[in-house]
């Protein structure tokens, strides 16, 4: 469907694209068997420019906003959500800086993420605190012109391949919530170190790592924002990268059924092509209405989103949910239409199904989301004047 | 630092059929693009840019109107300008005449520190474009680079491919260098770079432009013409061997005497 993109934005599709399918469909299969993390890939992605998508021209990027984002990463999940998550995650990893750090600390790392010369992460879970982030126990504390952070995080995008890390901490645990803040951690901070690197079910080119703080000093201008506004910016961040996650469920499900289309044209049983059957026809139409309903949905919040409007966290969460749930249910039905072959590992639908699962858990669970939209709207519906009933 | 990359514009397919009649190559319905081997000239152009940014990079080439494409692939990549060298008298250049032709526009450029060629054409393919034109204009050059650093600024440290094995060069500047896909895996279209080709007016240089006179260039400039150009013949009698030594050595041996040569 002509979504009418600008000239602009159809150009960061197409270089976008032309690296999914130049450089990242040969190596995938590859990538995620060696659990190889894609270094090459990601120096290519930094010579198009793409990493600067979101990041302020007077930084050195691009200038665009959440729905140039998901432009990008959708095109990149065609090829493996695995790089086009290490790709986003450094994106998530900079919007603190970006949404709320000084002007001295956008211009020492924003031009250099947005040239893809540093990689970024974005570190808030920890073994205790999941969904509840609020359980975080890592600690930040004042000493002079520096902070001392000691606690450890736990499943860290790019972990241990990133240069800047946004960490969050508490700073003052009396104050519960609001006694939480975010720091610029460097590789190479003394006391930084990395743990435990994990084995996954799907994203395996993507490094999911532990990282270590024990007395971890840095100097005190590394605190992005305020101390005690660490719940704000993680939740202002997560509200302009959830739709990229979104974003990433419709290039995995597009993926699914060009291949499920693909191969159903040419798979002969009952010397017919299996396309001619009924069943599978009707699979084929429900996936094919479901990512473009996915795709209108994520598009149309990602551009509402870009008007900072105030009602965002609502409509983010709804971009994620759904096209996530899209990515499983296309990507399930995929392996169904290649039956035996869509199972082994020498076709790419088994991977794209591992890979869709992640989509519903991180960067806050599908039931979290749930209960986001759901608190809205008994918000919403508590102020409404006009009663129906 | 201003480099020059010398791009040709090539029939995609590997394997182009001739015509048996006119004796020249069948070229409808097969797509123009860039010779695989000047993607690494530009590549190494490239690379000098990323670290040396005071570098520009001018991408130029000789053909019919439409190898503005490979010009504009080369801007989309990276090159900070492109010229393109058409003109009807320019057709039916033999090597000569297209490396006299490419110098004319070198010298209308300079001053020019380096010049990147590919390997060779994967069409023409002689690799005498490189060689030829370094000698017109009368500069060193080194063939089959594989990789290249600065020793300072007016001098190249290269490694050579040769057949007998590696030799490292001290090449003095301004000097010509043909490259081999050791140099670099060629980048992707950059985002900046091609919004800002789209809006590229690519001059065109014709005779006059270069300031040569039209009987020196394409056919009429040419001292060599195609006089047959056939695909060989295959040879059928191949056989392959597998295996070990000894067993390869007996599969031999028993063929050779299949084959009754005298003495076994
Ligand atoms: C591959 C991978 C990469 C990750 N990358 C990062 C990263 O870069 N940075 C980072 O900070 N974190 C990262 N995470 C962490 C991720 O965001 C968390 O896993 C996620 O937020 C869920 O937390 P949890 O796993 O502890 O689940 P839990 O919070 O323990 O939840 C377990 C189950 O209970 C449900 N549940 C919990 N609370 C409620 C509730 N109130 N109502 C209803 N259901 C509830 C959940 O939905 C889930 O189904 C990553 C995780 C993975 C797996
Ligand atoms: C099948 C065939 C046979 C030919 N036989 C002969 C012949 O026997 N004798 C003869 O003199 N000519 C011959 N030519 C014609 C023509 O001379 C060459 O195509 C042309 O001059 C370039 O030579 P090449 O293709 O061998 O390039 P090469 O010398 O192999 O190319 C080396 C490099 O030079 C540069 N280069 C080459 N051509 C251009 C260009 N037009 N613009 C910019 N850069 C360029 C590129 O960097 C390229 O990688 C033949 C052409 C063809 C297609």
């Amino acid at each position: 469907m002509d979504y009418f993109l600008t000239e602009e934005q159809r150009l960061l599709q197409e270089i976008a694209y032309e690296v999914t399918r130049e450089w990242i469909r040969p190596v995938r299969a590859q990538l995620d068997e060696a659990e190889e993390f894609p270094t090459r890939l990601l120096k290519i992605l930094a010579k198009t420019d793409l990493f600067g998508v979101c990041v302020p021209e007077e930084y050195g990027g691009l200038g665009g906003g959440v729905f140039e984002n998901c432009l990008v990463v959708e095109q990149l999940a065609r090829g493996c959500v695995g790089v086009a998550t290490s790709f986003a995650a450094s994106g998530l990893g900079a919007y603190p800086i970006l949404l709320f750090g000084s002007e001295e600390l956008k211009k020492k790392y924003l031009p250099d993420i947005a040239s893809g010369k540093r990689l970024a992460a974005f570190a808030l879970t920890e073994p205790g605190a999941g969904s509840d982030v609020s359980a975080i126990r890592t600690r930040a504390v004042k000493s002079g012109d520096e902070y001392i952070i000691t606690g450890t995080k736990q499943w860290i995008t790019n972990g241990g391949e990133a240069d800047v890390y946004s960490v969050f901490a508490i700073t003052d645990p009396t104050k519960g919530p609001r006694g939480a803040s975010c720091f610029v951690v460097e590789k190479g901070d003394p006391g930084f170190s990395f743990g435990k690197k994990e084995v996954k079910l799907g994203i395996r080119a993507s490094a999911t790592r532990e990282l270590i703080f024990d007395e971890c000093r840095i100097p005190r201008d590394r605190l992005i924002g305020r101390e005690g506004m660490g719940f704000i910016i993680a939740m202002k961040t997560f509200d302009k990268s959830r739709p990229g996650i979104g974003a990433l469920g419709v290039g995995l499900a597009q993926e699914a059924l060009d291949i499920a289309a693909e191969y159903a044209r040419k798979r002969v049983q009952f010397g017919k092509s299996i396309i001619s059957f009924q069943a599978i026809q009707h699979k084929l139409a429900d996936m094919a209405t479901k990512v473009e309903a996915a795709r209108a949905l994520v598009y149309s919040v990602a551009r509402y989103l870009d008007a900072e409007p105030k009602d965002a966290s609502k409509y983010a969460a709804m971009s994620k949910i759904f096209a996530s749930d899209v990515a499983v249910e296309v990507a399930l039905e995929a392996v169904q239409i290649l039956g035996g072959y869509g199972y082994m590992r020498d076709y790419p639908v088994e991977k794209l199904l591992r890979d869709a699962k992640i989509l519903q858990i991180y960067e806050g669970t599908n039931e979290i989301q749930r209960n986001i939209i759901g608190q809205e709207l008994n918000k919403e519906y508590g102020k409404k004047k006009e009663t129906i009933l | 630092m201003h480099i020059v990359v010398c791009l040709k514009q090539v029939p995609e397919s590997q394997n182009v059929r001739i015509d048996p009649k006119t004796n020249t190559l069948i070229r409808q319905g097969v797509a123009s693009v860039l010779n695989p081997f000047d993607y690494f000239a530009l590549e190494a152009a490239l690379t000098i840019k990323d670290e040396r940014l005071d570098t520009k990079v001018t991408a130029i080439t000789m053909g019919p109107p439409q190898a503005k494409e490979v010009l504009m692939d080369a801007l989309s990549r990276g090159a900070d300008d492109a010229i393109l060298i058409s003109h009807r008298a320019f057709a039916g250049a033999d090597t000569w005449a297209t490396s006299f032709t490419l110098a004319a526009a070198i010298r209308r450029l300079e001053p020019v520190d380096l010049i990147v060629c590919g390997k060779q054409a994967i069409d023409g393919d002689t690799a005498q474009v490189g060689p030829e034109l370094a000698t017109i204009l009368n500069r060193p050059y080194a063939t089959y680079v594989k990789s290249f650093e600065f020793v300072d600024d007016s001098h190249l440290k290269i490694t050579r491919q040769t057949d007998e094995g590696v030799a490292v060069w001290r090449l003095p500047l301004p000097a010509l260098v043909t490259v081999l896909k050791d140099v670099g895996e060629p980048r992707p279209r950059s985002y900046r770079a091609t919004l800002r080709a789209r809006r590229y007016e690519i001059p065109v240089w014709g005779p006059e432009e270069l300031g040569v006179d039209e009987d020196s260039v394409g056919l009429k400039g040419s001292y060599t013409q195609v006089v047959r150009i056939f695909s060989p013949e295959r040879k059928k009698d191949r056989i392959m061997l597998r295996g070990s030594v000894e067993e390869m050595v007996d599969e031999l041996y028993y063929w050779l005497k299949e084959q009754r040569v005298p003495g076994l």
